[in-house]
C-alpha cells in the first residue's frame, strides 16, 4: 500500500535471509523445537522491525504479545507476527529479555498498532516498553499489585498450576473457593499493605493523561483549567458504549480534542485461566470472547490447536464434511454479527431501536438452528480439534418438558435452504431498502470518522473496518484456511473508510457470506453421512511448539498464539494462550478517527467500529 | 394480561356483587401499592457481558417483556427500579455498580442474571472477577445459566413480581425504604492493590499487622467434608412410590408433575429476606480466629497429609537402606 | 427529492405496521397460545406480524440438544433389578473435563473393605460456576451424566440451593428418554442396548442376548433377571452396585466387581494399606 518501492517479498524464508544478511550480528533463527521465525538482539529490534516493515514488506502487524517463559530458559519473550497486507504468510520475530527489569524497545514508532498490545504486555506481563510515550495499565487498573500473567503470580484463589484439580475427585468435598479466603471473597492483598497511605491514583493516570497539565485533585481550582475546555466522561455506564467501555473525551466546545479509550471493566483473565485449562477447557471459554460470534472463535482457536497437533503422529484432520459444517457455521455467524452490528449502529445514530429489532428477528432464526445443532443460542461450543462436536441433525425439532411448551418440528436441510435461499436475502434486501437511501443517516455519517488506508494498516486495523478504508486484506483470501480457497466469493472493499462506507460494507460482507452459504449446502447434500469428528479425545497428547491460528471473524482478524511447552510426555495445558482480538487492537485508531468530530459522533464512530467488550478486555 | 383486570386486584376478604365485577374492586393500600409496583418496574439501561445480549433479545420482540410493564429501559439509574446485573463483575467494574445502585431511587430490587453474577461463574477464579454480585449489593432474584435462555430470565423477572407480591406494608423488614431518616448507602469499594471492601477495612487492618508479624494466612482452612449420608435403600421407597400405578411412562409423568411443583412452591415458598445481610460472605471471616487459621494448610487438605506421610516413609526406607 | 430515501425507509416500517394487522386477521384470534399456528409463527414463512411468544402462558420448547445444568441419569423407579440406582461409575471423567470444573465427586468406598466401588457416594455441582458447555455428557462413557432442559430455576437466595447436591441432581432415565428421544436412542445404539452396560454385562454372563435398540422398543419394560436362564444366584451376586441387602460374601463381591474393572484402584488400595501397616509400626 506504501507507495516506495516495495520487494514485494513475502516468502518468509527468503525474508529471513534477507535479514540475516542485513544485521548478522542481531538475527538468529528460533532453533527451539516446534517454533518459527527469528530471534532479534532487543537492541536492534527497531532498526530490523524497520527494515521488516519498509523492505521486506511485511506491512502489518497483525499481533505482539508477551510470553514468560519461567523454568525453561528464564526469560521474557516478546512475539510479533508480521503480514504482509498483499497476503501470504506471516514473518514471526522475537525479542527475549531477563525476567528482571524486563524491558524491550517500543515498537509504536514502527507500528502505532502496537500501542495497546505493548500496554497490555506491560500491564498483565511486566514488560517497560522503553520509548512508550503512555505506558500505563490498559486491562487493570493504577495501582494493582503484581503483574498477573508472570507465571509466579497467584491469585487469591488459587489451587493449582494446572487443570484438573485434585481437590475435585476422588474426594471431592464440595466447597466454595470464598469460604478458603480470609476476606471471603476473590482478594488477596500484599503483605506491605499500608492502609493509611492509599489512595486511589486509577482515575488520576487517566486523566492527566489528557494533557491538561493539571491534577485532578486541583480540578475545583479553576485556574488551571480554560473554561472553554471540558473533560467528559463517557461510560463504563452508557447505552452506547456496547457494554462497559469508557472514554473519556476531552472537548473544545463541542469539539474533540483527544480521546482516551479507558478498558479493562470486563477483563476477566480469559488467558490467566487459558493456561491453567487443558487445550480442550479452553473451548468453551472462547465462547465467551466475542460472544456474538462464538462459532467463529471456536473455528480460530481450533485452527490453533490442529496447526499443533498435525506435528504428532497420530492426526487425522477434519473431513470436508467437517469443514463444510464450520464455514457454514462461520458465515452465519458472520450474518448474525453484521446485523446486530448494523441494528446497534443505527441504536448510536438515534434511530432507537427500530433497526435493531428487525435485525434480531432475523438473528432468532439463525440461532434457533444453533440451539438445535450446538445446543446453545450463543455460547456454543461447537468445534473440536479435528472436527465439530456432532452433526447437524436431521431434524430441528423440539420436545416438550414444561408446562405450557410449544414445539417446532423442521426438516433442517429445508430449514437451512428456506433461510438461506429466501429468508436472509429479503431481510438484507429490506435493511438496504430501510436505511442506506436515508438522508438523516447520510448526514450523520458521510465523512465522519474518516480513517486514511496507510493509517489503518499502520494501526493494525482489520475486518470491515480496514476493509472499508480500500485495504482488500481478507484472511479467507489472504491466508486461506479450511474451504474457502475454493468457495466462489468477492472480498468486500470500499473506498470512503467513513461510518457510511463501514455500514455499506456489512451490507456487502452478509451478501457475500450468503453467496458462500448458497455453496455450501449443495457441498452439505453430497457429504449427508460423512463422518465428522474422529475419535473423541479430551486429553489429546499435543506436540511440543508454538502455533498461531487466525481467522477472519467478523469483527476482524482473530488469532489465538498457543504455546505447547514445558512437560516432554506432551504436555496437557497450553504454556502460553494469547488471543489476538480484533476489537481490541480497532480501538487503537478511535482516538485519531475522532479528533475534530463533534462530540455526538462519538458514539456513532464507536458504534461502526463494531466492538465487542468480552473480546476487548478477555 | 394486557387489559387492566380489576379482578386481579381484589381482595378476597371482601366479595363484590357479581354484577359489579370489573367495574369495583375492593382491595388493601399494600395490594395496590405491590400491583403497580410490580407492573412497572423500569430496569436500567445496562449491560456488563454475554448475558447483555441475552437481555437485549429478552427485550426485543421475540420475548418482549414490556408486556410485563418493563419495556422502559431506563439508561439512567435515577429512573430505573430494577438493576439486571447481567454478566461477569470485574473488580474495576464493581465501583461504577456499586454507585450506580446507591443513584438509584427507592425502592429498587437488584437481579442477578446468570452464573457470573450470581456467583462468578465460570471465570470466577479468574484475579479480577467478582464472585458474585451479592458480596456488594442485595440481591433479590437469583437466575442460573450461562447465560440463561430469554425465556429463564423472564421467569427470573416473573419470580421477581412474585417477591413484591408478597412483601407487606405493615412489615418494615420488607419496605425498609419507608423507615426513619435517610437509607445507608452501600459502601463503595476502594481499588487498591487489590479491590478494598470499605467494610471489611478492620479485618484487612488487622490482617496487615500479622503480616508484618510474621505470621501469614491468608489462606483459610477448608470446611469440615460434608457428611456423606450413605446410600439409602433406594429401592424400596422409590418402588413405594410408584405402587399407586403399574404404568411406568405415567407414574414417570406424574413424579415429574410433582417435582415440577415441589420446585415451584419452593420458589415462590422462600420470601425470607434474600441476603439482606449484603457483602458477608457465607461463613464470616471474623468468626475465624488466628489459632485456627494458622495451621490452614495442613489441617484443611487431607491429601497433603498423606503425602507428607508417604515422604516420611520413603526417607525412612533411605535410611534403612 | 431530498428526503426521499426517509419516506423508502418509512414504507418499511409502515410495512411491518401493516403486516402486524394483517397477520391478526388472518389468525382470526387464534394466533397465541394454539400450538397448531406456533409451528408457523416461529419459523421462517411468517411475511410480517408479531412472532412473540407469550412467555407463561405458551413457551418455546427447547430442542434435543439444548443445554442446562447437568443432571444425574439413574435408574427408573421401577426398574426390576436397580431401581433408581446411579448409571455413574464416578470415574471422574466428568470433573476432569469440566472447564470451570464445577464438579465435585467422592468416589464411592466400601464401608467394610474400604475400597473404591463404582457407584459416587456423593456428587456435586455448583451451579453458581457451571458454564453449560456440555463436555461432561459429551465426554461420559457411561452415559451416566446428561445436560437438563429445564431451564426455569430462578431463586432467591443462592447460598443453600445452588450447589446441587446428588439427591438433587438424579433424574430417571426416562426422563432423558422423553426429552432427548434422538440422542438417547444414539447412545443406546453405541452401548449395544438400552440398558446400562453393568446389566449388559449381567446378561452376557447369563447367556441372555441384549435386544438392539431401536426407537420402537425404548419403552419396553426392562425384564427382571431373577427370572431369565440362571436359578443359581450368580446373576444379582456380580451386579456391582452397592446392594441394601446385605449378603454374607459381600466383600469378595465387590472386590470382584471392581477389582477385575479397574486395576488403578486397586493400586491406591494397596498404597492405602501399607501406609495403613507402616503407620501402625510407627
Amino acid at each position: 500500500m506504501t507507495d516506495n518501492a516495495v520487494v514485494e517479498q513475502t516468502d518468509t524464508n527468503a525474508a529471513i535471509a534477507v535479514l540475516k544478511e542485513k544485521f548478522p550480528d542481531a538475527v538468529q533463527d528460533d532453533t527451539r523445537e516446534g517454533y518459527k521465525g527469528i530471534i532479534v538482539d532487543k537492541n536492534k529490534l527497531v532498526e530490523v522491525a524497520t527494515a521488516i516493515r519498509d523492505e521486506l514488506g511485511f506491512d502489518y502487524l497483525s499481533s505482539a504479545t508477551g510470553v514468560d517463559y519461567l523454568g525453561i530458559g528464564d526469560h521474557l519473550e516478546m512475539v510479533y507476527h508480521a503480514y504482509s497486507t498483499s497476503g501470504g504468510p506471516a514473518l514471526v520475530f522475537k525479542a527475549q529479555t531477563l525476567r528482571d527489569n524486563a524491558e524491550i524497545p517500543s515498537l509504536i514508532d514502527v507500528w502505532p498498532g502496537a500501542d495497546f498490545q505493548e500496554r497490555e504486555a506491560w500491564d498483565l506481563m511486566g514488560i517497560r516498553f522503553s520509548g512508550h510515550p503512555n505506558l500505563k495499565r490498559i486491562l487493570l487498573w493504577e495501582g494493582f499489585n503484581g503483574h498477573p500473567l508472570r507465571k509466579d503470580w497467584k491469585e487469591a484463589y488459587y489451587e493449582q498450576d494446572h487443570k484438573p484439580f485434585d481437590s475435585r475427585w476422588p474426594g471431592g468435598h464440595v466447597f466454595r473457593a470464598e469460604e478458603r479466603n480470609v476476606y471471603g471473597k476473590n482478594v488477596a492483598y500484599p503483605d506491605d499493605l499500608d492502609l493509611s497511605t492509599l489512595t486511589d491514583v486509577s482515575e488520576e493516570s487517566i486523566y492527566s493523561g489528557m494533557g491538561l497539565g493539571v491534577s485532578v485533585q486541583n480540578l475545583g481550582n479553576s485556574e488551571h483549567l480554560q473554561t472553554d475546555r471540558l473533560i467528559v466522561n463517557m461510560g463504563p455506564h452508557h447505552p452506547s458504549t456496547h457494554g462497559v467501555f469508557r472514554m473519556v473525551v476531552s472537548l473544545n466546545g463541542e469539539t474533540i480534542e483527544s480521546l482516551e479509550p479507558v478498558m479493562g471493566y470486563l477483563h476477566r483473565n480469559h488467558e490467566k485461566i487459558g493456561e491453567r485449562n487443558t487445550f480442550l477447557h479452553n473451548m468453551p471459554f472462547t465462547d465467551r470472547l466475542d460472544y456474538i460470534s462464538s462459532m467463529g472463535n471456536n473455528h480460530g482457536y481450533a485452527l490453533a490447536v490442529e496447526q499443533l497437533l498435525s506435528q504428532g503422529a497420530r492426526w487425522t484432520p477434519p473431513t470436508y464434511r467437517a469443514e463444510a459444517i464450520r464455514v457454514l457455521m462461520v458465515e452465519l455467524t458472520r450474518i448474525v454479527n453484521h446485523l446486530w452490528a448494523i441494528g446497534f449502529l443505527l441504536n448510536d445514530l438515534g434511530a432507537f431501536f427500530t433497526p435493531a429489532l428487525y435485525a434480531i428477528a432475523e438473528r432468532e432464526r439463525i440461532l434457533d438452528f444453533f440451539e438445535a445443532t450446538a445446543g446453545s443460542r450463543m455460547m456454543c461450543n461447537y468445534m473440536r480439534f479435528g472436527g465439530v462436536f456432532k452433526d447437524i441433525p436431521e431434524r430441528i425439532k423440539s420436545v416438550a418438558n414444561l408446562v405450557n411448551d410449544m414445539v417446532r418440528d423442521f426438516n433442517t436441510m429445508d430449514y437451512l435452504t428456506e433461510l438461506i435461499n429466501e429468508r436472509l436475502p429479503r431481510a438484507v434486501d429490506e435493511l438496504d431498502q430501510f436505511l442506506t437511501d436515508s438522508e438523516i443517516i447520510r448526514t450523520r455519517t458521510v465523512g465522519v470518522g474518516y480513517l486514511p488506508p496507510e493509517m489503518a494498516i499502520a494501526y493494525s486495523a482489520a475486518g470491515p473496518l480496514l476493509r472499508a478504508s480500500g485495504v482488500p486484506y481478507d484472511i479467507r483470501r489472504a491466508d486461506p484456511y479450511s474451504i474457502y480457497p475454493e468457495l466462489d466469493f468477492d472480498v468486500a472493499v470500499r473506498y470512503n473508510g467513513d461510518i457510511y462506507d463501514r455500514y455499506l460494507i456489512r451490507l456487502d460482507e452478509v451478501r457475500e457470506s450468503i453467496r458462500i452459504l448458497k455453496q455450501i449446502l449443495p457441498r452439505l447434500e453430497r457429504t449427508h453421512g460423512e463422518n465428522v469428528f474422529g475419535p473423541k479425545q479430551h486429553t489429546p497428547r499435543v506436540p511440543l511448539g508454538e502455533a498461531y491460528g487466525r481467522v477472519e471473524n467478523p469483527k476482524g482478524e482473530l488469532g489465538y498464539y498457543v504455546v505447547s511447552a514445558g512437560d516432554e510426555k506432551g504436555p496437557q495445558n497450553p504454556w502460553r494462550y494469547h488471543v489476538r482480538a480484533p476489537s481490541f487492537i480497532n480501538l487503537t485508531a478511535l482516538g485519531e478517527m475522532c479528533k475534530g468530530h463533534k462530540v455526538a459522533d462519538v458514539v456513532a464512530i464507536l458504534g461502526s467500529i463494531d466492538i465487542v467488550l468480552g473480546e476487548t478486555d478477555r | 394480561m394486557s387489559e387492566l383486570d380489576l379482578r386481579e386486584l381484589n381482595n378476597t376478604e371482601f366479595p363484590v356483587p357479581a354484577d359489579m365485577q370489573g367495574n369495583v374492586a375492593i382491595t388493601s393500600l399494600s395490594k395496590l401499592y405491590n400491583w403497580s409496583r410490580r407492573s412497572s418496574l423500569w430496569p436500567m439501561l445496562f449491560g456488563l457481558a454475554c448475558c447483555a445480549i441475552e437481555m437485549i433479545a429478552t427485550a426485543a420482540a421475540r420475548y418482549d417483556f414490556s408486556r410485563f410493564g418493563m419495556e422502559v429501559m431506563r439508561a439512567s439509574p435515577r429512573q430505573s427500579d430494577l438493576m439486571i446485573v447481567s454478566g461477569t463483575v470485574t473488580k474495576k467494574m464493581v465501583v461504577p455498580i456499586v454507585r450506580l445502585y446507591n443513584q438509584m431511587p427507592e425502592p429498587k430490587y437488584v437481579l442477578a442474571m446468570g452464573a457470573c453474577a450470581s456467583g462468578g461463574g465460570p471465570f470466577k477464579e479468574g484475579y479480577n472477577v467478582v464472585s458474585g454480585i451479592d458480596k456488594y449489593l442485595p440481591v433479590d432474584v437469583y437466575v442460573p445459566g450461562c447465560p440463561p435462555t430469554p425465556q429463564a430470565l423472564i421467569y427470573g423477572m416473573i419470580a421477581l413480581q412474585k417477591k413484591i407480591d408478597g412483601q407487606s406494608l405493615a412489615n418494615m423488614d420488607d419496605v425498609p425504604w419507608y423507615g426513619v431518616g435517610p437509607a445507608e448507602p452501600a459502601p463503595v469499594p476502594i481499588l487498591g492493590p487489590d479491590i478494598i471492601d470499605p467494610r471489611q477495612m478492620d479485618l484487612i487492618r488487622r490482617q496487615a499487622e500479622m503480616a508484618a508479624a510474621g505470621k501469614s494466612f491468608a489462606v483459610r482452612a477448608l470446611p469440615e467434608p460434608i457428611k456423606v449420608e450413605k446410600a439409602a435403600p433406594k429401592a424400596a421407597a422409590a418402588k413405594a412410590a410408584v405402587a399407586a400405578t403399574d404404568d411406568p411412562a405415567k407414574a414417570e409423568r406424574l413424579r415429574k408433575r410433582e417435582e415440577a411443583l415441589a420446585r415451584k412452591r419452593a420458589a415462590q415458598g422462600q420470601n425470607a429476606p434474600a441476603a439482606e445481610a449484603a457483602g458477608e460472605a457465607p461463613t464470616p471471616a471474623q468468626a475465624a480466629p488466628v489459632a485456627e487459621a494458622a495451621p490452614s494448610e495442613q489441617g484443611g487438605k487431607p491429601k497433603f497429609d498423606k503425602e507428607a506421610m508417604m515422604a516420611k516413609i520413603r526417607a525412612k526406607k533411605a535410611n534403612k537402606g | 427529492m431530498y428526503g426521499k430515501g426517509i419516506a423508502k425507509g418509512l414504507f418499511v416500517t409502515f410495512k411491518h405496521f401493516f403486516n402486524t394487522y394483517v397477520d391478526d386477521i388472518r389468525y382470526a384470534g387464534r394466533k397465541y397460545l394454539h400450538q397448531e399456528n406456533f409451528e408457523v409463527r416461529q419459523g421462517l414463512r411468517p411475511n410480517g406480524g408479531a412472532y412473540t411468544v407469550m412467555y407463561p402462558e405458551e413457551k418455546i420448547a427447547v430442542p434435543e440438544r439444548f443445554r442446562f445444568i447437568p443432571f444425574l441419569v439413574v435408574e427408573d423407579a421401577d426398574h426390576p433389578e436397580r431401581p433408581g440406582e446411579d448409571w455413574c461409575t464416578s470415574c471422574g471423567i466428568c470433573a476432569k473435563v469440566c472447564p470451570p470444573q464445577c464438579i465435585w465427586i467422592v468416589r464411592g468406598t466400601n464401608p467394610e473393605t474400604g475400597r473404591p466401588v463404582p457407584q459416587p457416594d456423593a456428587f456435586y455441582i455448583d451451579t453458581d460456576i457451571c458454564m453449560n458447555c456440555g463436555f461432561c455428557a459429551e465426554f461420559c462413557p457411561f452415559d451416566a451424566i446428561k445436560m437438563d432442559h429445564d431451564y426455569e430455576m430462578a431463586s432467591y437466595d443462592r447460598t443453600a440451593v445452588h450447589i446441587y447436591d446428588k439427591k438433587r441432581l438424579s433424574k430417571p432415565v426416562s426422563y432423558w428418554k422423553t426429552i432427548a428421544p434422538t440422542t438417547a436412542l444414539e447412545e443406546a445404539v453405541g452401548r449395544g442396548q438400552w440398558e446400562h452396560n453393568d446389566i449388559a454385562k449381567v446378561l452376557k454372563k447369563a447367556g441372555q442376548p441384549t435386544t438392539a435398540p431401536t426407537i420402537e422398543n425404548m419403552w419396553l419394560k426392562p425384564e427382571p433377571l431373577a427370572e431369565t436362564k440362571a436359578p443359581e444366584p450368580a446373576a444379582p451376586q456380580a451386579m456391582p452396585a452397592k446392594k441394601a441387602a446385605p449378603s454374607a460374601n459381600k466383600p469378595a463381591e465387590t472386590t470382584a466387581a471392581s477389582g477385575d474393572k479397574k486395576p488403578k484402584f486397586d493400586k491406591q488400595a494397596m498404597l492405602a494399606k501399607i501406609r495403613e501397616k507402616k503407620a501402625n509400626k510407627e
